[in-house]
C-alpha cells in the first residue's frame, strides 16, 4: 500500500440554513485516483472546497503526509500542494495559455514580464506532459478540453501533490475523455493523488482505484472499486429513510394536455412525452441533466431546433413565455427568490399579478375584486400572512412559495410546471404543498414537476422521466419507480 | 533565424490587423471621404492641428482603457480637469512658479483618483455611481471656489506648456505620445498590466492566483486622476484661461474612444492600440465637420450617429469571432 497523502477527518461545515458537512472523512494515497460520489447536495463540492481553502471548516482536521495543516484560503491550499480544477474553469479568457499558467508568478524583473522565459517555461511544462498546446494562444480560443489541460498544467507547475477534478468529463466528448484519462494515468504514475468527482459510475472502472460515497454531508463508505458494484454504490447513495408525509390519490387521468414530440434545443435532444389531465409527471436527474432546459424549451425561453408541441391537442408554436401563459400554462420557477417572488411588494400584489387584467376596468383596478380574489387564495392555500398588505419578503419560504402557486392558480391554468416546488421550505409546509398538488391533480390540472429530491419524485408522480446529459434515459411508472432505479438511469451504469 | 523572425512578425501583424480591421477600415473610409470633401483636410498643418486637438482626449482615454478593462469606469475625469486647471490657475496668478503649479495640480488629480480608487477597492459600490458622485462634488467645489468666474493666465511658462511647440511638434502632442507609449508598456509589458486584464476577465481566477485587486484599482484610478489633471493643465494653457466648466463631458468622449477601439465595457478585453484608433476617429470626425463648416449643434448629432455606426460594426465583427471560436 502506498503512503497516505491526505486525511480529512470529521469535517463539519454549516451554511445558513444548511448543515452541509456532518463529519465527513476522506483518505487519499499517493498515486491513487479516488472518486467521490453522492446525490446533489450530498456535500461533495463542499468537501473539496474546504480542502481547497474556498470554504472554512467549522470542525475537523486535515493531515497532509501525516502533518496537520491549517487551510484558510486558496494560497494556503496551494502551499500545501493542493490544486483544484473546478467544473467552471477558472481561467482568464483574454490572456494566453502561458500567462494563465503563471498568473501572478510571471517571470521578470522590476515589474516587467519576461515573455521569453514565460513562454519557454510554459512550453517546458506542456512538453513535459506530452501535450500539444500552443502556449501563446489566448485561452478563449481553446476548446473546453484544452482549457482543462491548461488547468492540469497549472496544477503540475505548482508542484501539486493532490489534484482535485470536479466533474471534468461533463462537457467533453468521448474522445476527449479518453485523452483526459491518459493524462490522469500519467499523473498517477508521478505519485500524485487525484480526487475525482463524477456522476458517471461507468467511469469508475476506467480510472478509479477507490470510491467514497457521501450522503447528507456524511461519509457513508469508502471502498476499493474492485470490491464493490454499481448497485451497491447506488444503494449507498440514496439509502435514506422515507418520510410519510406524501399525500397522493391516484386517479384515472383524462385527455392529454401537453404532448411533446421529439423536441431538440441547444441543451436537450429528442425529448418526447405527454402529460394528461390529473397527472403529475416527475422529472428526475442530476443537476445539469437538462430537466429545467426542457421546460425552457417548451416555454420559449430557449429556441426549439426541431420537434412539435401540442397543447390540448392543438399544435402550438411558442416563441416566448407570454404565449405559453396565454395558452393556460403556469410556471413556478426553480429559484423562488430571483425568478418567482417580488419580495418588496405585498402579498396581494404577488397573488393578483398574473390575473390582473381581469380586474382592470379601463384604467382603474377593481380593488374590491382584487381583494376578494386574494383572500380566496389565501384561505384556500392557507397562506399565513398578517394581512394582504404584508410585504412578501416577510413571509416564510413555504408561504412565499404558496403565494407564487396562488398567482398561477388565479389564471386557471391547464398545465402547471413546478421546478423544485419544495426547495428550501420546511417539512410542514412541504406536506401542505404536496396536499395542494394532489388536490390540483384531482381537479384535472396536469402537473409537470422537476425535483432533485427522489422521495418527492417517487411519492408524488404518476410517471417518472429520468434525464441524463440532455436526453431522456428512462421512463418509469409510479409502481416501478424506486430510488435505485431512478439513480441508475440518472448516472449511466 | 531571420526567416523565423519574419514569420513571427507577419503573424503578429496579421492578428493585429484582423483584431482592429473594423476600426481601420472605418478610419480609412472617413479619412478618404474627408480628403475629397475638404481641400484643407489633407494638409500638414491641419493634420498637426488634429493631433493637437485630440491630445487631451487621448491622454485621458489611455487611463480610461485600463479602467474599462478591469470592468470599471471613471466619470470624474472632466471635473478633475477643472480642479487641476483651477488650482494651477490660482497658484499661477499668485506668482507661484509654473513647475510648482504643475506638480501640485498633478498631485491634486492623483488624490482625487485615489479617493475613487480607495472607495472602489474597499467597498462593493458600483464604479459608475462612485465616480459620478466624486465628479459632482469636485465640479461643485470648482464652481463654489471660482464663483463661476474665469481665471486669465499671464505666466509665460504656463502658456507655453500647452500652447507652445518643440520644433514643429506641439507640446501637447509630445505629452500624448509619451502617455500612449507608457500606457502601452504598462498594459502589455508589465505584470501589473497582465493583472489588469486578469481582474477584468475573470475576477475569481485573479483572486485564486492571489492577485491584489485593491492595489491595482488604487493604481489605475490614481493614474486616471493624474492624467486628467495633466489634460486639464494642457487645456487651460491652450485657452490662456481657466473656466469652471472646463472638461464638461470629456469622460463621455473618452469612453466613446475606448469602446470604439474595441475595448469591452464588460471588462477583460481591449488595448491601447484600439483606443488610439478610436480617439483618432473621433478627432478627425470633429475636425472634418468643422472644416465642412457644419453648425456645431448639428455636429453633436452627426458625431453621435457616426460613433453608433462604428461601435455597431465592431460588435458585429466580435459576434462573428465568437461564433468562430464556438462560444
Amino acid at each position: 500500500m502506498a503512503e497516505i497523502l491526505l486525511e480529512m477527518k470529521n469535517i463539519h461545515k454549516k451554511f445558513p440554513g444548511v448543515y452541509a458537512l456532518k463529519g465527513a472523512n476522506l483518505t487519499l494515497h499517493q498515486g491513487e485516483v479516488h472518486t467521490l460520489v453522492g446525490e446533489n447536495g450530498a456535500g461533495k463540492s463542499t468537501l473539496i472546497n474546504v480542502l481547497g481553502g474556498i470554504h472554512q471548516k467549522e470542525e475537523g482536521e486535515i493531515f497532509i503526509e501525516g502533518k496537520k495543516c491549517q487551510i484558510n484560503n486558496v494560497l494556503d491550499a496551494r502551499k500545501n500542494g493542493i490544486s483544484i480544477i473546478h467544473q467552471e474553469l477558472v481561467l482568464v479568457p483574454y490572456l494566453s495559455v502561458a500567462e494563465n499558467i503563471f498568473l501572478n508568478r510571471e517571470p521578470g524583473k522590476g515589474g516587467m514580464v519576461d515573455y521569453r522565459s514565460l513562454f519557454a517555461n510554459a512550453q517546458k511544462f506542456v512538453n513535459d506532459l506530452g501535450l500539444s498546446l500552443d502556449v501563446k494562444k489566448k485561452v478563449m480560443e481553446l476548446t473546453i478540453a484544452q482549457q482543462q489541460l491548461v488547468e492540469i498544467v497549472k496544477a503540475i507547475s505548482f508542484q501539486s501533490k493532490i489534484i482535485v477534478m470536479d466533474e471534468p468529463t461533463s462537457s467533453l466528448s468521448d474522445k476527449e475523455i479518453e485523452a483526459l484519462f491518459e493524462y490522469v494515468k500519467m499523473l498517477k504514475q508521478r505519485g500524485i493523488g487525484i480526487i475525482y468527482i463524477s456522476h458517471r459510475l461507468s467511469e469508475l472502472e476506467q480510472i478509479s482505484d477507490y470510491v467514497t460515497v457521501l450522503r447528507d454531508g456524511e461519509t457513508i463508505k469508502s471502498m476499493k472499486v474492485s470490491e464493490t458494484s454499481h448497485e451497491e454504490i447506488v444503494k449507498l447513495m440514496v439509502g435514506r429513510e422515507m418520510k410519510h408525509f406524501y399525500i397522493r390519490s391516484y386517479r384515472q387521468p383524462g385527455k392529454a394536455v401537453l404532448e411533446v414530440k421529439n423536441i431538440t434545443s441547444h441543451k436537450v435532444r429528442g425529448i418526447s412525452f405527454q402529460i394528461r389531465q390529473g397527472e403529475i409527471v416527475g422529472f428526475a436527474g442530476l443537476v445539469g441533466a437538462g430537466r429545467t432546459e426542457i421546460v425552457k424549451a417548451i416555454l420559449g425561453f430557449d429556441k426549439l431546433i426541431s420537434g412539435e408541441i401540442k397543447i390540448d391537442g392543438q399544435p402550438v408554436m411558442i416563441h416566448e413565455p407570454a404565449q405559453a401563459y396565454e395558452l393556460g400554462v403556469g410556471y413556478i420557477p426553480e429559484d423562488r427568490r430571483s425568478e418567482g417572488i417580488i419580495p418588496l411588494q405585498t402579498v396581494k400584489f404577488n397573488i393578483s399579478l398574473k390575473a390582473l387584467h381581469d380586474f382592470i376596468r379601463g384604467v382603474r383596478v377593481d380593488q374590491a375584486r382584487e381583494k376578494e380574489l386574494t383572500q380566496q387564495y389565501m384561505d384556500k392555500l392557507s397562506i399565513k400572512a398578517a394581512s394582504q398588505n404584508t410585504l412578501l419578503q416577510n413571509l416564510s419560504g413555504g408561504n412565499q412559495q404558496k403565494a407564487v402557486i396562488a398567482r398561477w392558480l388565479a389564471t386557471n391554468p391547464k398545465l402547471l410546471i413546478m421546478d423544485e416546488p419544495t426547495r428550501g421550505i420546511d417539512v410542514g409546509a412541504k406536506a401542505e404543498i404536496y396536499q395542494l398538488m394532489d388536490q390540483l391533480a384531482a381537479q384535472g390540472i396536469a402537473i409537470l414537476m422537476i425535483s432533485s429530491e427522489l422521495p418527492e419524485i417517487i411519492n408524488m408522480s404518476d410517471r417518472v422521466i429520468v434525464m441524463r446529459e440532455g436526453q431522456i434515459s428512462g421512463i418509469l411508472n409510479h409502481e416501478d419507480a424506486t430510488q435505485e432505479r431512478i439513480m441508475s438511469y440518472a448516472v449511466s451504469i | 533565424m531571420s526567416v523565423k523572425k519574419k514569420i513571427a512578425l507577419s503573424e503578429k501583424s496579421k492578428s493585429f490587423f484582423s483584431q482592429y480591421m473594423g476600426q481601420l477600415v472605418f478610419f480609412a473610409v472617413i479619412f478618404v471621404l474627408l480628403s475629397f470633401s475638404s481641400k484643407t483636410f489633407l494638409t500638414g498643418q491641419n493634420l498637426l492641428n488634429v493631433s493637437r486637438q485630440i491630445s487631451t482626449n487621448m491622454i485621458v482615454s489611455c487611463a480610461m482603457t485600463m479602467i474599462l478593462i478591469t470592468g470599471g469606469i471613471d466619470l470624474s475625469i472632466g471635473a478633475v480637469m477643472a480642479l487641476a486647471g483651477m488650482i494651477s490657475g490660482y497658484l499661477s496668478l499668485a506668482g507661484v512658479p509654473f513647475s510648482i503649479c504643475l506638480l501640485l495640480s498633478l498631485l491634486a488629480g492623483m488624490t482625487a483618483g485615489l479617493v475613487n480608487g480607495a472607495i472602489l477597492a474597499y467597498t462593493d459600490l458600483p464604479p459608475f455611481i462612485v465616480t459620478y458622485s466624486v465628479q459632482s462634488i469636485l465640479r461643485g467645489m470648482v464652481y463654489v471656489i471660482t464663483t463661476a468666474g474665469t481665471l486669465r493666465l499671464t505666466d509665460k511658462n504656463f502658456l507655453t506648456f500647452g500652447g507652445g511647440s518643440l520644433g514643429f511638434l506641439p507640446w501637447p502632442v509630445i505629452y500624448m505620445i509619451v502617455v500612449m507609449l507608457g500606457s502601452y508598456l504598462i498594459l502589455n509589458k508589465t505584470k501589473m498590466g497582465r493583472h489588469i486584464y486578469a481582474i477584468g476577465g475573470n475576477p475569481k481566477a485573479a483572486a485564486f492566483a492571489g492577485i491584489n485587486s485593491r492595489k491595482i484599482k488604487l493604481f489605475i484610478y490614481a493614474l486616471s486622476g493624474t492624467l486628467a489633471a495633466l489634460a486639464g493643465l494642457v487645456y487651460t494653457s491652450r485657452n490662456t484661461s481657466m473656466q469652471p466648466s472646463l472638461g464638461t463631458g470629456v469622460e463621455m468622449d473618452a469612453i466613446a474612444a475606448v469602446v470604439l477601439g474595441g475595448t469591452s465595457m464588460a471588462g477583460g478585453q481591449g488595448g491601447i492600440f484600439g483606443t488610439i484608433i478610436g480617439a483618432v476617429i473621433i478627432g478627425i470626425i470633429n475636425n472634418g465637420l468643422n472644416l465642412m463648416r457644419m453648425d456645431s449643434f448639428w455636429q453633436y448629432i452627426a458625431k453621435g450617429i457616426v460613433i453608433l455606426i462604428a461601435v455597431y460594426a465592431d460588435y458585429i465583427k466580435k459576434q462573428r469571432l465568437l461564433k468562430m471560436v464556438g462560444k
